[in-house]
């Protein structure tokens, strides 16, 4: 067990290094350096920078350093949570980040919590009472969310809930909300403005869980053990959910890491669509204005956290299948 | 042997279990009939699909989706004065759930797949006993370790907090075994117990259930294709063929002196000890078990049948001849029971 588990954290460790190269990569591979962006920046304002103006802020910023050093300083930095300075916001990456990430995990673990809390039942219904009207309505059902696109949703819920609800939809608070302090209210508020990104970030991860869901019941359902359960008197419900449904949950916790994945990698578009003050458009921006020291740190922070999401399920399956143990 | 009591544990009349075939209902056991006495060792023989695992499980209303129990009954009575039409009971709802694995328990063929890998063997058997009587959890399992104790799994008590996947296929069917008599069962259905065993494992399981018999008092249905577990365990024994009974006895009877043609064929396909040496070669069968949705008329062993005596064979079943309790259904069966 506590084999398993070093051995998970070292392949954890060794993929955060990985991750955090490809980032530093990325942040390397667009054109200019932030010397010349500021040099370009400061000439648009009328100011005269010469090239040798240029060339000892590369030597004070350390640009004129081989990759590997530059990189080695980069992910100090970044191990500390300074990630560079962001030119686009003239303040610290690391600050503009905080801000907004309580946010970006808000939404990511309501909106999984949604999708595990939706399909888990619907896919047992579905299993247990296969092809009856239920099953079918949700299959349709399912087919649709798999098919619209988050934006076209998100669109679409905006309007209703504008035209008929009569709740404003952008952002995360009713005006009068935004600046007052926390509240019972506010925390009602904030629920209700939560619905509709977790709907629309939700909805077609929660078809793909239910159909997989139905799908490891049924399977569950036809297996030996099953009968000799029945055989010893247990009612249809009892067996059910100590068996199949038990079982069934394996695979469905093994993918809890690429549904976070899913999750945050979707949310940019829809924090976008829905003005969400979130890491979604923080980042979007950041890759629209070549703010690359931005850009690399979310694509960092999106991995790892996609990473730990990986590990949260891998601990789930030690704890739901003996079996992993035992090995 | 078989006069430990007058009342049978069980007695199915005529039970026709039919498929469902697009809307038409197909059987595939046809008027079986057979008795179980207290204490007694009933053995089902037939080939793979002969309807002897079906019959098993309609005897607890286990059938699967598409079959069902055309007609007959299962009458089920045991010595406190239970008795029941286990065909009225249904298959769903309290009582037929109250019956299994506390009055009739069964044992399957696959120990490997019959528990679930990621509960423990302690949880699995003593949850049966927590079904059926108001007892806590703490007593359960140490019934559950009693009972692991009297199928002769070592260390019983620590046996409860393992997973199945620690045991290996004997000790798995000796837990499986805990689980279905834990409740004491009057009857306990058998069906290939011991097929997926090693041979020596399998002697060994033989052995256990002779003795768990004599001490719980119990009667077995035993399903198997294997004639030499049938001489070993049985008191009677029934031949299948086709989903119907064919030829049913005492052992030694039907053994001594068998009657129905395809009786005397399995026997013959029995290798023994020396046939090498008598250059004798093991009789195979010739043909295949018709298709249940394409049966032939008549006998539906005649297209197989060394002896048949045709048309007569093809046209209608034959007659039922009984001598003391051997029964056969062969248009030749009188006369070679008179023999």
């Amino acid at each position: 067990m506590i084999r398993f588990l070093s051995r998970r954290l070292a392949y954890m460790a060794l993929t955060l290094l990985l991750v955090s190269l490809v980032s530093f990569v990325i942040i390397q591979a667009a054109p200019g350096d932030y010397a010349e962006i500021f040099a370009a920046q400061k000439a648009a304002t009328g100011a005269i920078i010469t090239l040798a103006d240029i060339e000892a802020m590369r030597i004070e910023l350390g640009l004129d350093q081989p990759w590997y050093v530059q990189y080695g300083r980069w992910l100090a930095g970044a191990l500390h949570g300074d990630f560079g300075y962001s030119w686009a916001w003239r303040r610290p990456v690391g600050e503009v980040i905080a801000e907004r990430m309580p946010l970006t995990l808000t939404i990511a673990f309501a909106t999984l919590i949604f999708m595990y809390a939706v399909s888990i039942p619907v896919g047992i219904y579905s299993a247990v009472r296969r092809y009856s009207f239920g099953d079918y309505a949700f299959s349709i059902a399912g087919y649709l969310g798999l098919a619209i696109p988050n934006f076209l949703l998100a669109l679409v819920l905006l309007y209703i809930s504008q035209q008929y609800f009569h709740q404003s939809v952008g952002g995360l608070f009713s005006p009068g909300y935004e600046n007052a302090a926390w509240s019972w209210a506010k925390v009602q508020d904030l629920l209700a403005h939560l619905i509709v990104p977790v709907v629309v970030l939700g909805t077609s991860g929660t078809a793909f869980l239910t159909r997989a869901m139905r799908a490891a019941v049924l399977d569950e359902l036809n297996k030996m053990y099953v009968l000799s359960a029945r055989a010893s008197g247990l009612s249809p419900m009892q067996l059910l959910l100590r068996y199949p449904v038990r079982m069934a949950l394996n695979p469905i916790a093994s993918t809890l890491g690429w549904r976070l994945t899913y999750v945050i990698s979707g949310a940019p578009i829809v924090g976008y669509v829905l003005a969400l003050p979130d890491t979604g458009p923080l980042f979007l921006n950041a890759l629209l204005n070549q703010d690359m020291l931005l850009a690399g740190a979310l694509i960092f922070i999106f991995c790892a956290l996609t990473i730990i999401g990986t590990f949260v399920s891998d601990l789930l399956l030690v704890l739901l299948d003996p079996r992993i143990r035992l090995e | 042997m078989s006069a430990l009591a007058e009342i049978p544990v069980l007695s199915v009349n005529q039970l026709s279990i039919a498929v469902d075939n697009d809307g038409t209902p197909v059987p595939i056991t046809d008027d079986v009939s057979f008795t179980i006495g207290r204490g007694e060792v009933l053995a089902l023989v037939g080939e793979s699909g002969s309807g002897k695992s079906v019959t098993a499980l309609a005897l607890m209303q286990l059938l699967g989706a598409g079959l069902r129990i055309a007609r007959g009954e299962i009458v089920f009575e045991t010595h406190d004065g239970f008795r029941t039409d286990v065909v009225r009971l249904g298959a769903k709802g309290k009582a037929i759930e109250a019956l299994r694995g506390a009055r009739m328990g069964m044992i399957f063929q696959e120990p490997m797949s019959s528990f679930s890998p990621i509960h423990t063997i302690g949880a699995q058997i003593a949850e049966v006993v927590q079904v059926h009587e108001k007892v806590g959890r703490a007593a359960a399992r140490a019934r559950a370790a009693e009972l692991l104790g009297k199928v002769g799994i070592p260390d019983p008590v620590g046996a409860l907090d393992r997973y199945p996947t620690e045991f290996s296929g004997g000790m798995r069917q000796r837990a499986m075994i805990a689980r279905a008599l834990i409740c004491k069962p009057s009857l306990l259905i058998a069906d290939e117990p011991t097929t997926a065993l090693d041979v020596t494992i399998q002697g060994q399981i033989l052995q256990l259930l002779r003795s768990l018999k004599r001490e719980f008092g119990m009667s077995i249905l035993f399903i198997t294709h294997d004639l030499g577990i049938v001489a070993q365990m049985a008191d009677r024994v029934a031949i299948m063929y086709s989903g119907r009974i064919v030829e049913s006895g005492p052992v030694r009877d039907i053994f001594r002196h068998p009657v129905h043609p395809y009786t005397r064929a399995l026997l013959d396909a029995v290798p023994r000890l020396g046939d090498i040496d008598r250059g004798r070669r093991i009789q195979p069968i010739a043909g295949a078990m018709p298709n249940i949705f394409d049966a032939p008329s008549g006998c539906r062993f005649h297209p197989r049948c060394p002896v048949r005596d045709m048309p007569r064979c093809a046209e209608k079943l034959p007659p039922r001849a009984e001598v003391e309790k051997h029964f056969v259904e062969c248009i030749h069966g009188e006369r070679e029971l008179a023999k």
